[in-house]
Formats: C-alpha cells, sequence, structure tokens
C-alpha cells in the first residue's frame, strides 16, 4: 500500500509539470492563473505563426538528415570497432562515451568555437553537423549490441561461399544488426529533437529549432501559444520514445 | 596414381610473433581422401584447416592447392568450403536460402538453384525442411544444414572443424557413418579436424596426430593404432602402458627386470628406449606361467571387456581382457614380441 502510494508520488513530482502545460495548452483565459474554458485557439495561432512553422520544419530536416547521416557514419563505426583487436575496441568504446556523458553546453560551446575557428558560417549547415557529432555515439552504442551477439564465423561462412565482403556486409550482416540501427535511428531522431543546448550555441541567425523557438518567445512576453507548442513537442517525443522502447522490448522477447 | 589436392610445405605460423601455434608441418593430402588431423586442443589442428581455408595467413612456408600456391588467394576465391564448428547458418534465413547463399552468389539461375538444394537435401536427409527457420533445427538438423550449403557448391575440397563436436554420442556415432557415407558417394576430399581419436580412427583413410604444433605421426589409422611412433601418440591413440626400458641389441629389450624377445630394431646397443604395451594386448595367465607376475589391484565392467589395474613391480598395468582372476589374487601376464612397440625417448 504504502510502496504503491510511493511510486504515485513520484509519478506526481515527474508528470504535474507537463499536465499543467498541456491542461493550459487548453486554456481559453490569457492569465496563467485561471481557467476560461477549454479552446483549441492556441493550437490554431500555432498553425498560423510563420516562424513556428518555420522552426518545425527545421526541427524535422535537421532531424531527419542528422539521424540519416549519423546511422550511417555510426554503423560502419561499429563494423570497425568490431573488428579492432579487444584493447583498441575497449579504447574506442570509451571514448565513444565521452560525447554521451559530456554535458550539453560544453559540446554546444565546443561546436560554436570549432566553426568560428573553422570560419563555417553558422546557419543549417552548422546545425546538422553539431546534430550529427552528438547523434553518432548513440547509434554505435545502439549497433555495437547486436554486432557482438553475432557468431563470429558467419563472416568467415558468407566469405568461404563465396561472397566478397560488400556482398556480406548486405546479405548477411546488415539483416542480422537492422534492429540495432533502426533503434540507434530512432533514438538519435528523438534527441534531436528533444536538443535545445546544442542547437541554441550552433545555429545560425534566422535559423530557429522548435525549441530554440520556445526559448526565445518564453523571454519576451508569454503567449500560452507556448503552451500548446511544448505539448506538441512534448507528445512527438514522447511517441518517439514508445516506439523505440517497444522495440527493444520485441527484440528481447526474439532473443 | 594418386593425385595431390592439398599440399603444405613447411608451414609455420605464430600471432603476434610470439609463439609458434604450428612449426613446419609438411603434409601432402591426396584427392577423394578422408584425411583426419588428430590432436589435443591447442595442438594446431583448426589453425592448419583455418590456412587451408585461406582465414589465416601461414608466418611461413606455403600452401598449394591442385599444385598452384594458394598462399595469398583469400577464401571467397578458393575452391574449397568449411563446415565450421558451431555451424555459423546464417540465422535469417531458411533452410532453402541458407543452401542457396553459394549458387545465389555465383548467380545461378534460379531453376539450378532449386533443383541443387532439393539434392542437397536429399543427400543429408531433410528432405521437406525447405521453409523452416534454421534457428527451430535441432544441433544435428543445423549440421546437417551446414554440410549441404558446403556441399552445394560442388566443392573439391571440404574442409569440417569438429562438426560433431556439439552434439550427443549416439547423434554422433551416426553422422560419422553419414559423413563416410557422403564423403564417399560424392568423392571428394575431406580434411577432417577432432580431437576424438575413436572419430579419427572410425572415419579417416590418413591420420596427422599432432601435438603442439608439430606433425607427430602420419599414416593411416591402422599404422597409427598399431605402430605409434613415440610414447605421445601410442597414448593419445587409445589408452597404453608405457615404461622405460633399454634395447640391449636388436629384437631385446629389457623392462622390468627381464629381457623381452621384440621385432624391432635398429636403436643400437644398450640405448633407453620408452617401450608401449596396450592394455588389450596383454594375456592373462595363471600367475606362476607368465612372463610377469602382479597383484589384482582393481576391476572395473566396461562392456566388452574388464579394466583392470596389475600392480608388477612399482608398475600399475592396464589390463584389458574379457575374463579376469579375482580382486586381490595374483595373475601372470604374457606379452607377444609382436605387440612390444619399442620407441625412442623423448626429449
Amino acid at each position: 500500500m504504502l510502496k504503491k502510494a510511493y511510486v504515485y508520488i513520484v509519478f506526481i513530482f515527474l508528470y504535474a509539470p507537463i499536465v499543467i502545460l498541456a491542461l493550459y495548452s487548453f486554456n481559453d483565459a490569457r492569465s496563467r492563473g485561471s481557467w476560461g474554458g477549454f479552446t483549441l485557439k492556441w493550437y490554431v495561432a500555432l498553425l498560423n505563426d510563420k516562424s513556428i512553422i518555420q522552426a518545425l520544419i527545421t526541427t524535422i530536416a535537421v532531424a531527419l538528415i542528422a539521424s540519416i547521416i549519423a546511422t550511417v557514419i555510426g554503423t560502419f563505426a561499429a563494423l570497425g570497432i568490431y573488428f579492432m583487436s579487444q584493447k583498441a575496441r575497449n579504447w574506442v568504446m570509451n571514448i565513444t562515451y565521452i560525447p554521451v556523458l559530456n554535458p550539453d553546453i560544453v559540446t554546444g560551446v565546443s561546436l560554436m568555437l570549432l566553426f568560428i575557428f573553422m570560419r563555417i558560417p553558422a546557419g543549417f549547415m552548422t546545425l546538422v553537423l553539431a546534430h550529427i557529432t552528438f547523434n553518432v555515439p548513440y547509434v554505435i552504442l545502439s549497433v555495437m549490441p547486436k554486432l557482438n551477439q553475432l557468431n563470429p564465423h558467419l563472416f568467415e561462412a558468407s566469405e568461404d561461399l563465396g561472397a566478397s565482403m560488400i556482398y556480406t556486409f548486405f546479405r548477411v550482416i546488415l539483416p542480422e544488426i537492422r534492429a540495432g540501427i533502426v533503434t540507434g535511428f530512432l533514438l538519435a531522431v528523438t534527441l534531436s529533437i528533444d536538443d535545445f543546448v546544442v542547437s541554441f550555441f550552433t545555429k545560425g541567425a534566422g535559423v530557429n529549432t522548435l525549441s530554440v523557438l520556445i526559448y526565445a518567445m518564453a523571454r519576451k512576453n508569454v503567449s500560452p501559444a507556448i503552451n500548446a507548442l511544448s505539448t506538441v513537442m512534448f507528445v512527438i517525443v514522447l511517441l518517439m520514445l514508445i516506439i523505440v522502447n517497444k522495440r527493444t522490448k520485441n527484440e528481447e522477447i526474439l532473443n | 596414381m594418386k593425385q595431390e589436392a592439398i599440399r603444405l610445405e613447411n608451414v609455420t605460423k605464430s600471432f603476434d610473433g610470439i609463439e609458434d601455434v604450428l612449426y613446419s608441418v609438411s603434409m601432402t593430402v591426396e584427392k577423394n581422401e578422408f584425411f583426419t588431423l588428430l590432436g589435443p586442443s591447442g595442438c594446431g589442428k583448426t589453425t592448419i584447416l583455418r590456412i587451408i581455408g585461406g582465414f589465416e595467413k601461414p608466418t611461413d612456408g606455403n600452401v598449394f592447392f591442385d599444385g598452384k600456391k594458394i598462399n595469398d588467394l583469400p577464401p571467397n576465391k578458393r575452391k574449397l568450403n568449411t563446415v565450421f564448428q558451431r555451424y555459423a547458418l546464417f540465422p535469417h534465413m531458411n533452410v532453402y536460402e541458407n543452401i542457396a547463399f553459394g549458387l545465389r552468389v555465383q548467380k545461378t539461375d534460379d531453376a539450378t538453384i532449386d533443383a541443387r538444394v532439393t539434392e542437397m537435401l536429399e543427400l543429408v536427409e531433410l528432405s521437406g525442411y525447405e521453409k523452416r527457420a534454421v534457428t527451430s533445427l535441432s544441433g544435428g538438423q543445423q549440421q546437417r544444414v551446414a554440410i549441404a550449403r558446403a556441399l552445394a557448391v560442388k566443392p573439391e575440397v571440404l574442409l569440417l572443424d569438429e562438426p560433431l563436436g556439439a552434439l550427443d554420442l549416439k547423434m554422433r556415432k551416426e553422422m560419422q557413418i553419414e559423413l563416410k557415407k557422403i564423403q564417399r558417394c560424392l568423392g571428394i576430399t575431406f580434411i577432417y579436424v577432432t580431437h576424438d581419436q575413436e572419430e579419427a580412427l572410425t572415419m579417416s583413410d590418413k591420420i596427422v596426430v599432432l601435438k603442439n604444433g608439430v606433425i607427430q605421426q602420419m599414416g593411416t589409422p591402422i599404422d597409427i593404432y598399431n605402430e605409434p611412433e613415440n610414447a605421445f601418440v601410442a597414448d593419445f591413440i587409445g589408452e597404453s602402458n608405457i615404461l622405460s626400458g633399454t634395447m640391449v641389441h636388436d629384437k631385446l629389450v629389457n623392462f622390468m627386470e627381464r629381457d623381452f624377445v621384440c621385432v624391432d630394431s635398429g636403436f643400437g646397443e644398450n640405448k633407453p628406449v620408452e617401450v608401449v604395451i596396450r592394455p588389450e594386448d596383454i594375456k592373462i595367465v595363471p600367475p606362476d606361467d607368465g612372463m610377469l607376475k602382479g597383484k589384482v589391484e582393481s576391476i572395473t565392467f566396461k562392456g566388452v571387456h574388464y579394466e583392470m589395474i596389475i600392480d608388477a613391480k612399482g608398475y600399475k598395468w592396464m589390463v584389458h581382457s574379457t575374463m579376469h582372476p579375482l580382486q586381490g589374487a595374483d595373475a601372470g601376464m604374457d606379452i607377444l614380441p609382436d605387440d612390444i612397440h619399442i620407441m625412442e625417448v623423448q626429449h
């Protein structure tokens, strides 16, 4: 009984802010203190706000482009790491973990400095490059366990039967690690949509992702449209996470 | 006239330049031969197979296939196929696709593939299993699919790396007979790796016994069993009594403080030697009629025969016989000259 109550309390703490945010996105009253009845007008306002639509397009474009490129780079990186000697492999895997654990703000600032140093003008390009950078380790970490599960003789068996390296990769290895690659890709998309800090430091003037735009709007006078926009983002990320978790669970059952 | 299929010439292999896994191995495998590499784990037998398959490169020496040097030929260009220790079937493909894999690589047309896969499934007695997932098969069935997959591309030589290691005893015996049948039926060369001496004796035309990367003996199963060249081979191929003795002169050896007539010669005079006698070559006779006299320490029933430990002058003899004296009683032992095998002392 007490145990259950404890779980509920934790959930309330975790989700109360989001529930309130979502509730207020349907609030007809402009003030935050009162409830003025149910409305969808803030969502309609979102659709009519060009800057918001533009930010949404940018967010999705960055997420997709960066995730696809990161997935390709990450998959081949994982393959490369798999074929390293045990010692080199441990070394590289530890290096792979560093960006994951590194505070976003450090990643963001250092990327910004790098782009300035290399005289790459900040804009959509730098945003994509930054997102690729922080996504690659997650792809590697999703693909690596799949590779480790493989029977190491599969490569040799395929080669033994006359297959080239490329044929082996596409016909034997890829189908085996596909689940890990898709999980890595979905994770990358989620993280990309979710990201604020790195985007904030690496985007150029006039290029906004949703999270950056919300931050800018919140600093000015607050329109309840922010609530609607934040709710939309929350739902998107939540859906993505549910898909990723479902996939992982299904695989566990299969194995 | 026998034709050579595979030849190894002074092949040496060391990993990371530290230790020699193989040391100057030379051997010739003839066409249509069932050739077995036999030895304890770590003797280098799998390394030899991997060098022939192209998965390892020899540090030194040469490998020939049909008389052509193939040291630098990658595995996918060699006309030989491997049955891997743990099958290494492609898990996401069904039985049919696994067997068809090599043919698909060669871009064979569908009708030919279909005929070939059907033929292979018949050969390994798995007709009707085409659509089954390989992960749903038993160990023995997976083994058969692995053999069918390797044979589908019509290799000239088939390499088998302890293919029956993961099967239970009964299944192993069945597969031994079947493998031998397949080999005879297709008339191709098998190179077989095993640590099981009985398996090697049952199936092989020729056996190479290895220890620490060095060839100990090469010959037919009968040669190796009856005329082991050293104590290691004698001990590894079946159980043996190994004693130190002295070669008095040709055809006379002294051990256990007694001279024995034997058939070996050429060891010199009064030279220390090792004497090997098989447990089944010792005849039990009444205590005072035998060449040696000892006390029966233990008797174990082994099915076909009894296994006895007989203590004679401090040496515990292992004796196999269908009859046995009482435990604790004295027994006499007779050994025929032909059954005394003399070997150089190993350093």
